[in-house]
């Protein structure tokens, strides 16, 4: 596997792998701004200025790019998270040429019609509205405000309600020119192509766009937390939920790919590639203490590559006939264990084969490449991803042991219970 | 767009084994893995219907141990090598499946045959999985998005209809169901008949194929009948709704639609092309278009044409602020009156066209997708040409067929509504 890394004159990064197995291509460019970016009073802008992307420019008016698109048969979306922004669309082969001019077009071309601000904004509270819906995001957007006091790590790419129902067309107009620009953003293209042609074809459209200011970012480090938070969120529905957060090492940091095993021996492997598929987490420790003794209907485990350091997070249905405090139990004698012994040899050579499975499974299409170089792109450099296994190959027992005692300590911890109400009007 | 580059029957094997399981196995040499995607004639059709939940009940439970291996010994064999393998349950069917890397394809059909053919329901693990059952149909209760659903096909096929009633059971159901009921299930209805295996990736066809043979090919049961016949549906006479009432949710679910057509269906084409205009084409068709972005008035609202050995549905879905729900159902009724009475546009034909034909290469760009397409062509009887014969098909519709199809199927008179939400 290997890809061509360059720097435009404007700062911009291209990064480019040739994968001729089919004829398709796949083009992303991704901007370095996400609910990190973000300082109160315009919590959700990065999230809204993606919606805004598609409401069209001048030379390719809302639907018109929608159309033409969706005319050669590829699909192209968009996705905000707390580091990043990205956009992508996978085609056929052959019609690509339409998503680089696209793409260039609208980092800086794009309206912003005041008419499209006001229909979106109902729009984004409606998408809100439906995770509100879900007991899991109002427990977790809880959590994450008690863990992240000072970073902006504390609010949801969604933002708050009452900042989606103020912000106005400069606050979202501005937000968009500080953070798209070429210094700011990867162009990641992964497919049926030769890589000089298609280098060519991204300085023709790319380069003549101004490099742009460094933006400056409001960003305050989390100081370290004294002791454990707990919080409470009581809602609709008869299923009480847990959920416990640890703050966790950076995808830079030397003890991210240990943290990668403990959570694969925790709570069963993963993929960060957003598109990527899971296997079964049935003989993981928590599978088997927390679902096979009968006490959660359901759980799983979340650890999230990110710039700054963000959480690593465990989620548990409470089963209707158990009590969410059983289950707390159960899940801290694990937490307990995994701090007080390291994992067996076997446990840690599990953890490896399954990542190199599913890092097999992640870079199948071109689509999951093209989301792995810009996301290791965003984090640090896109070798992060080709170095990946390696990284995970050097993991021993005891790093795994060691960084279990720093990151699953108590006094690093929030926990929250979902208190369903059983049908009582709130 | 080359079609004979595509999946057809110059490189995709199919074999018939002795006791009549369907083989369908094509090699991607360029590619780490390999996807194995089958189907047993055991869905909820052959349940009962005081049994509510049964058929999906016995599948969840065959990875559950067997006389050959624990539960624990079934999950280490796969997860130590990281290898997925899951069991679902649909009405005529239930699928099973996985991926694996190459090396480890004996391992995972080792252990979906040893699951399908000898599973044991042990006790514990029965009572287990019933729990869970009910913890999740407690969590269904409250989610709007699936009541909204499970409501719109109880009322459109009615609560006794293989399609209209939950294939995951009611809680009276799940909780009467005994461990003889999921035995005499799975010794009546697992078995051969009419079962299809896909296998694509980095495996050679003729040895997928050995491979299958070897672990399924002795298998008999002389008990399992025949394969269900596609049931009918009723007929709507008149405007019917229903609103599922969940205190202390921001959002409505909103689910309209119709009884839709079968795969068999001669239009079923011109349903699609109708389909993709009304709410799927470049971000949800027309009603992407009207609801979300002309309106604002919700996050999601796009259309869908599922056809099925039997009737299909057509639904119209949206999720919406609760004040907004008349609005929404004023909107979408009124994208169905224009779609059967006006002609569409010369030029959204077209679009729709060359976007169906253009979205296959990379529907088929991974294994799964590969298998899975595969897969329908067989279980709907399309012929493993489908694929090179598409592009006539659809070219072959027009303006007119659309009208036709729409106005056969829709009506802004005569539909099912249901909603969920406070």
């Amino acid at each position: 596997m290997s890809a061509a890394k360059s720097r435009l004159r404007n700062g911009l990064t291209v990064i480019l792998q040739e994968v001729h197995t089919t004829p398709v291509t796949t083009f992303w460019i991704w901007y370095r701004v996400g609910s990190r970016h973000e300082h109160t009073g315009i919590t959700g802008s990065s999230h809204w200025v993606e919606h805004m992307q598609f409401k069209g420019t001048k030379q390719y008016p809302a639907d018109s790019a929608d159309r033409e698109i969706s005319r050669t048969g590829g699909v192209w979306n968009a996705m905000t998270w707390i580091d990043w922004t990205t956009y992508y669309e996978t085609m056929p082969a052959d019609k690509i040429d339409l998503a680089i001019k696209l793409e260039a077009d609208r980092m800086t071309n794009s309206l912003y019609n005041k008419k499209d601000v006001q229909s979106e904004r109902t729009v984004i509270i409606s998408e809100r509205q439906g995770h509100e819906n879900q007991p899991v995001f109002l427990l977790s957007e809880e959590i994450q405000a008690a863990a992240f006091r000072v970073h902006p790590y504390h609010h949801e790419v969604l933002g708050d309600k009452i900042d989606i129902e103020s912000m106005t067309r400069s606050d979202l107009y501005k937000h968009y020119r500080t953070f798209y620009t070429p210094r700011n953003g990867i162009i990641v293209a992964v497919g049926d192509f030769k890589t000089s042609q298609m280098l060519k074809k991204i300085r023709a459209h790319f380069s003549g766009i101004p490099k742009g200011d460094k933006p400056s970012v409001f960003l305050r480090d989390e100081p370290p937390q004294r002791g454990e938070r707990r919080v409470f969120v009581e809602g609709e529905g008869e299923t009480a939920y847990l959920q416990t957060a640890f703050h966790a090492p950076a995808a830079t940091e030397p003890d991210f790919f240990p943290m990668i095993v403990l959570d694969s021996i925790l709570s069963g492997a993963s993929s960060f590639n957003l598109f990527g598929s899971g296997i079964s987490n049935k003989t993981s420790r928590l599978y088997r203490a927390l679902v096979l003794k009968g006490l959660a209907a359901d759980f799983s485990g979340s650890l999230a590559a990110t710039v700054d350091p963000f959480l690593y997070s465990i989620t548990c249905a409470v089963r209707t006939d158990r009590s969410i405090e059983q289950v707390e139990t159960a899940l801290n004698e694990e937490i307990e264990r995994a701090t007080n012994n390291p994992p067996t040899e076997e446990e840690l050579l599990k953890a490896k084969k399954q990542a190199r499975a599913m890092f097999a499974y992640s870079a199948e299409s071109v689509t999951n490449l093209g989301f792995w170089y810009g996301f290791a792109e965003i984090l640090d450099d896109y070798t992060w991803f080709t170095n990946y296994l390696d990284k995970l190959e050097a993991v021993t027992a005891s790093d795994v042991h060691r960084v279990a005692q720093n990151v699953l300590k108590p006094n690093n911890r929030t926990t929250g219970h979902y208190i369903p109400n059983a049908g009582r009007a709130n | 767009m080359n079609m004979r580059a595509l999946p057809g029957s110059e490189d995709i094997i199919r074999q018939t084994l002795p006791n009549g399981i369907i083989v369908i196995a094509r090699e991607n040499p360029q590619s780490p893995s390999v996807v194995v995607d089958a189907f047993i004639h055991a869905g909820s059709i052959y349940e009962k219907r005081s049994k509510a939940g049964l058929a999906n009940y016995t599948a969840s439970m065959l990875m559950r141990g067997t006389k050959n291996a624990s539960f624990e010994e079934i999950y280490e064999k796969i997860e130590a090598v990281g290898t997925s393998l899951g069991v679902s349950s649909a009405v005529h069917t239930v699928g099973f499946g996985g991926k694996a890397l190459p090396e480890d394809l004996n391992l995972l059909l080792e252990t979906a045959a040893d699951a399908v053919r000898n599973p044991i329901f042990p006790h514990d693990h029965l009572e287990r999985m019933r729990a869970e059952i009910l913890t999740g149909l407690a969590m269904r209760a409250h989610n709007t998005r699936v009541m909204a659903s499970l409501a719109f096909y109880e009322t459109l096929f009615g609560t006794d209809h293989p399609y209209g009633y939950s294939n995951s059971g009611y809680q009276e159901s799940i909780t009467s169901i005994a461990r003889a009921d999921l035995q005499d299930f799975h010794k009546q209805h697992y078995g051969p008949t009419g079962m299809i295996i896909t296998i694509v990736g980095n495996v050679a066809a003729n040895k997928a194929i050995s491979l299958v043979e070897s672990h399924f090919g002795d298998w008999t049961n002389n008990k399992q009948p025949d394969i269900a016949p596609a049931p009918t549906a009723r007929t709507i006479n008149c405007a019917e709704n229903q609103h599922i009432h969940i205190p202390g949710k921001t959002q409505t679910d909103i689910v309209l639609g119709y009884v839709g057509p079968r795969r068999s269906d001669s239009d079923y084409q011109s349903i699609r092309i109708a389909n993709s205009i009304l709410g799927v084409f470049g971000m949800y068709g027309r009603l992407g278009k009207t609801v979300r972005k002309k309106h604002g008035l919700a996050y999601y609202s796009f259309s869908r044409a599922d056809a099925n050995f039997g009737p299909g549905t057509w639904r119209l879905i949206a999720g919406v602020d609760p004040t907004n729900v008349d609005t929404a159902i004023k909107v979408m009724l009124e994208e169905i009156d224009t779609l059967i009475i006006k002609l569409v546009s010369h030029k959204e034909l077209d679009d729709n066209k060359s976007y169906i034909l253009g979205s296959i290469p990379i529907q088929l760009e991974t294994n799964e997708g590969i298998a899975g397409t595969l897969a329908s062509m067989e279980l709907y009887g399309l012929g493993m040409n489908y694929l090179q014969h598409l592009p006539k098909q659809i070219k072959g519709v027009s303006r007119q067929d659309v009208r036709k199809a729409a106005a056969r199927l829709l009506d802004p008179a005569t539909y099912v509504v249901t909603s969920a939400g406070p």
